[in-house]
C-alpha cells in the first residue's frame, strides 16, 4: 500500500480523496494555486504544496510543478480526482516516467478513451453498439457539412477529447453548422488544448446512463450497475440517480455486459465509466467511456454499500478486486444534487463570492460531499460545483423524501446557488414519475414554476425589525452613524460598493 | 422603535419594543405575539402564535433578502424619520441601458461594434466565469453606443459592459 497519495485537483474531490487517505491511514498532499490558499482541501490535508497562479494551466494543469511536489513531498502516487489532469493520458505516462504511481487507467487506455473518434474505432472493432456519424475528427467545414447531410439534420458536434459538455453544439439547420463547428473547436481548444470536432447524428430527447464499472490490473472487470443521469443544462449534468428508474434487472445485466467488454478492449483497470445513450424504445448504444472517478460516484457507493475510492486505491497498489460480479447487490435508491455557485433567477450565471453564512443538512440517508465552508470566497477561476448533497432511502420515493427534507435545511447565504432548482425538480411530476431525458430539464425550466406555498410576508416583516434590532453588525446601522445612508434613508441595500451605490441613485438597479 | 418596511414591494409598519418578557410587536396597528431569539448572526427563530419560522437574512451587493424557510423576500427597512421621498428608481426605457455584467469574469468575445442596430435579446458580448460562456444580451432594440468592456477585460458583477440606446 501506497504510504503518501498526493491529490492534483481542488474542490470537493480533493477533499473525498483527502478523506479516504486518511482512512487507509495514508499521508495525503494537496496542491494549490494563488486563489486556493484557504481552500477547504488545503485545511484538510496533510500536506500542502503552492503550485503557481489561478490560472489552471500554469497550476493544475501543469505537469512539471505537480512532479515537482510529488518528489519534494516523497509522494509515491497521484490521484487526478475528475477534470483537470485525470484523464490526461501524457500526464499518466509522465507519472510513470517519474516513478510516480497513477491512480487510475494506463496511458495506452486513456489515449484509447481519450480520443472519441479513436474509442469508436476500437469499441466498433468490439461489436460496441453506437450512433451514426464520423469516426474521426473533422478536417473542415465542408466535410461537416457532407457528412450532415448523409446522416441527416440534427447532429451533434462533440470534442474528440471532451467531457462535461466543453466544446458540445447541437445543430438543426445546414446554415448554422459552420459557425457551430469553429466555437466547438475554440471551445476544445480553451479545455482541452485540443481542437479535434466529430459530428454524430443527434438523438432527441434521449436517456442519458452509464455504468460505473471497476477493474483491477490482474485483468478482472465488474460492473457496479447504472447512474441516470438525463437530468442535464447546457450538457452539464446537474442530478443523478441510481439505479435508473426504466433499467430492470436484464437491461442492467445487458449494459453491465458491454460495459465490461468495452473496459476489456480498451485494456482498462481502476475505476471508469461508460456511457450510454438510451433511446425510447430502451436501445443503448455507447457514447464515451470516462476514465476516471466520475462525480456523480456517490450514488453507485451508496447503492453498492461500497468505497469507489478505497477501491482505486487498492486496484493502484496492486491489490485483486475483493469481490465478483455476483457478489455485487444494488440495494436501495440514491439521488445526487450538484450545488453550483450559480443564480437561478439569472439564467444561470455563475455566481462567485463570499459565503457568508452556511446552514448543512444532516440527518437519515443524507450525505454531503463539499468542498465549500462559511467565510471563504468561491473564486471565479473553476468550475461552480460547490458541494453534493446525496439522499438514500430503501426505495426511490424515500430517497426524495429525505434529499427534499434536507433541501429544505440546506441554506448558502452570500451566494447563489442552485438548491432551489433541486426542490422543484424533486416535486415535480415527471421526474416523480421517472419520465426523464435529456430535455427534461430544459422542458422544466421553461414552464411556469409552481406558486410557492406558506408564503410569509409579513414574518419576514417582522423578522427586519428584529434583526435591526438584535443583529446590527453584519448590515449597516440604523439609526447609528458608521454606515453611509443611501439618498432615499434605505439602509437594507447600502452593503455594496460606492459604485453600486451610484448606481442605485441614478436608477440603474 | 418604528419601521416601515417592504417587503417583495409591499408596505408594512411595524412597532417594535422590549417588553418585560420578549417584545411588544405591532405590524400596521395589530398587535402580535411575538418571541424571537437571535440563533447566531443572521439566523432568527421567531415564533408567533405557537408557529415556528427560521429566518435568514443575506445581503448582495445591492440587496437585503430575508428567507422565511425556503423562500426568500426582498426586504427594504426604512427608519422613517429620515424618511425622503424616493428618487424615480425605473429604468428609462427610452433612453440609453447600461449592460451590466451579472457576474465577475473576463470579456472574451464582443460580438456586434459599436454604433450597429440590436434586437431585444440579441447577444453583444460574452463573458466567461467558471469555464462557462455567458452571452449578454440586448435589453432592448436599438444601437449599440459604446462597447466599454474589450475583448480579454477582467468585469467585476455590476460593471458597465456595453450601452445601448
Amino acid at each position: 500500500m501506497f504510504n503518501k497519495i498526493l491529490i492534483a485537483n481542488r474542490g470537493e474531490i480533493a477533499v473525498r480523496v483527502i478523506r479516504a487517505c486518511r482512512e487507509l491511514g495514508i499521508v495525503s498532499v494537496a496542491v494549490y494555486s494563488d486563489v486556493d490558499r484557504a481552500s477547504l482541501h488545503v485545511r484538510k490535508a496533510d500536506e500542502a504544496y503552492h503550485i503557481g497562479p489561478a490560472a489552471a494551466a500554469e497550476s493544475y494543469l501543469n505537469f512539471a510543478k505537480i512532479l515537482d511536489v510529488a518528489k519534494r513531498s516523497g509522494a509515491d502516487a497521484i490521484h487526478p480526482g475528475y477534470g483537470f489532469l485525470s484523464e490526461n493520458a501524457k500526464f499518466a505516462q509522465a507519472c510513470v516516467d517519474a516513478g510516480v504511481k497513477f491512480i487510475g487507467p494506463t496511458a495506452a487506455s486513456m489515449e484509447m478513451m481519450g480520443s472519441k473518434t479513436r474509442a469508436r474505432q476500437e469499441m466498433e472493432k468490439a461489436g460496441v453498439p453506437f450512433v451514426p456519424g464520423t469516426s474521426r475528427g473533422l478536417e473542415s467545414a465542408e466535410q461537416a457539412e457532407q457528412v450532415a447531410a448523409k446522416i441527416g439534420y440534427p447532429v451533434m458536434l462533440k470534442a474528440a477529447a471532451g467531457g462535461g459538455g466543453k466544446g458540445m453544439r447541437l445543430v438543426h439547420r445546414a446554415e448554422e453548422l459552420k459557425s457551430a463547428l469553429e466555437a466547438a473547436q475554440s471551445e476544445a481548444e480553451r479545455a482541452f488544448a485540443d481542437r479535434e470536432v466529430y459530428i454524430e447524428k443527434a438523438i432527441i430527447n434521449p436517456r442519458h446512463i452509464e455504468m460505473q464499472v471497476l477493474a483491477d490490473e490482474h485483468g478482472n472487470t465488474v460492473y457496479l450497475g447504472e447512474r441516470e443521469c438525463s437530468i442535464q443544462r447546457r450538457h452539464q449534468k446537474v442530478l443523478e440517480e441510481s439505479p435508473s428508474p426504466i433499467v430492470d434487472a436484464d437491461m442492467r445485466r445487458r449494459m453491465g455486459e458491454v460495459a465490461v467488454r468495452v473496459a476489456k478492449a480498451a485494456g482498462y483497470s481502476n475505476a471508469g465509466t461508460v456511457e450510454f445513450l438510451v433511446d425510447q424504445d430502451k436501445n443503448f448504444y455507447f457514447l464515451e467511456m470516462n476514465t476516471r472517478l466520475q462525480v456523480e460516484h456517490p450514488v453507485s457507493e451508496l447503492t453498492t454499500g461500497l468505497d469507489l475510492v478505497h477501491l482505486q486505491i487498492r486496484i493502484a497498489a496492486g491489490e485483486t478486486l475483493p469481490f465478483a460480479q455476483e457478489d455485487i447487490r444494488i440495494r436501495g435508491h440514491a439521488i445526487e444534487c450538484r450545488i453550483y455557485a450559480e443564480d437561478p433567477d439569472n439564467n444561470y450565471f455563475p455566481s462567485p463570492g463570499k459565503i457568508t453564512l452556511l446552514l448543512l443538512p444532516s440527518g437519515p440517508g443524507i450525505r454531503r460531499d463539499s468542498g465549500m465552508y462559511e467565510g471563504w470566497t468561491v473564486p471565479i477561476d473553476y468550475d461552480p460545483l460547490l458541494a453534493k448533497l446525496i439522499g438514500y432511502g430503501t426505495d426511490r420515493t424515500q430517497a426524495i423524501s429525505r434529499l427534499t427534507r434536507a433541501l429544505h435545511e440546506y441554506f448558502v447565504g452570500g451566494i447563489k446557488t442552485n438548491i432551489s432548482l433541486f426542490r422543484r425538480i424533486l416535486t415535480d411530476a415527471d421526474f416523480r414519475a421517472g419520465k426523464l431525458d435529456t430535455g427534461y430539464l430544459d422542458r422544466l425550466l421553461k414552464s411556469k414554476p409552481p406558486e410557492l406555498r406558506g408564503g410569509h410576508p409579513e414574518v419576514a416583516a417582522i423578522a427586519a425589525g428584529i434583526f435591526a434590532i438584535l443583529d446590527p453588525a453584519s448590515a449597516p446601522a440604523v439609526n447609528g452613524n458608521s454606515f453611509p445612508r443611501a439618498a432615499d434613508g434605505t439602509v437594507g441595500g447600502t452593503a455594496g460598493s460606492s459604485w453600486k451605490r451610484a448606481a442605485r441613485v441614478e436608477g440603474l438597479v | 422603535m418604528v419601521y416601515d418596511i417592504t417587503i417583495d414591494g409591499k408596505g408594512y409598519r411595524l412597532e417594535l419594543e422590549r417588553a418585560e418578557a420578549g417584545w411588544r410587536c405591532r405590524l400596521d396597528g395589530r398587535d402580535i405575539q411575538m418571541d424571537a431569539v437571535l440563533a447566531r448572526r443572521d439566523v432568527l427563530s421567531v415564533l408567533i402564535a405557537g408557529k415556528a419560522y427560521e429566518i435568514k437574512r443575506e445581503h448582495t451587493a445591492t440587496d437585503m433578502h430575508l428567507w422565511v424557510g425556503s423562500v426568500r423576500y426582498l426586504a427594504e427597512l426604512r427608519d422613517p424619520r429620515s424618511l425622503r421621498g424616493r428618487k424615480g428608481t425605473d429604468a428609462d426605457e427610452k433612453g440609453p441601458k447600461k449592460l451590466l455584467a451579472p457576474m465577475p469574469g473576463k470579456v472574451v468575445r464582443v460580438l456586434i461594434g459599436e454604433e450597429q442596430p440590436v434586437e431585444v435579446g440579441q447577444s453583444i458580448l460574452v463573458v466567461e466565469a467558471m469555464k462557462m460562456q455567458n452571452e449578454i444580451k440586448s435589453p432592448k432594440k436599438g444601437t449599440v453606443r459604446k462597447i466599454v468592456a474589450a475583448e480579454g477585460a477582467n468585469v467585476n458583477a455590476g460593471d458597465v459592459l456595453a450601452i445601448v440606446e
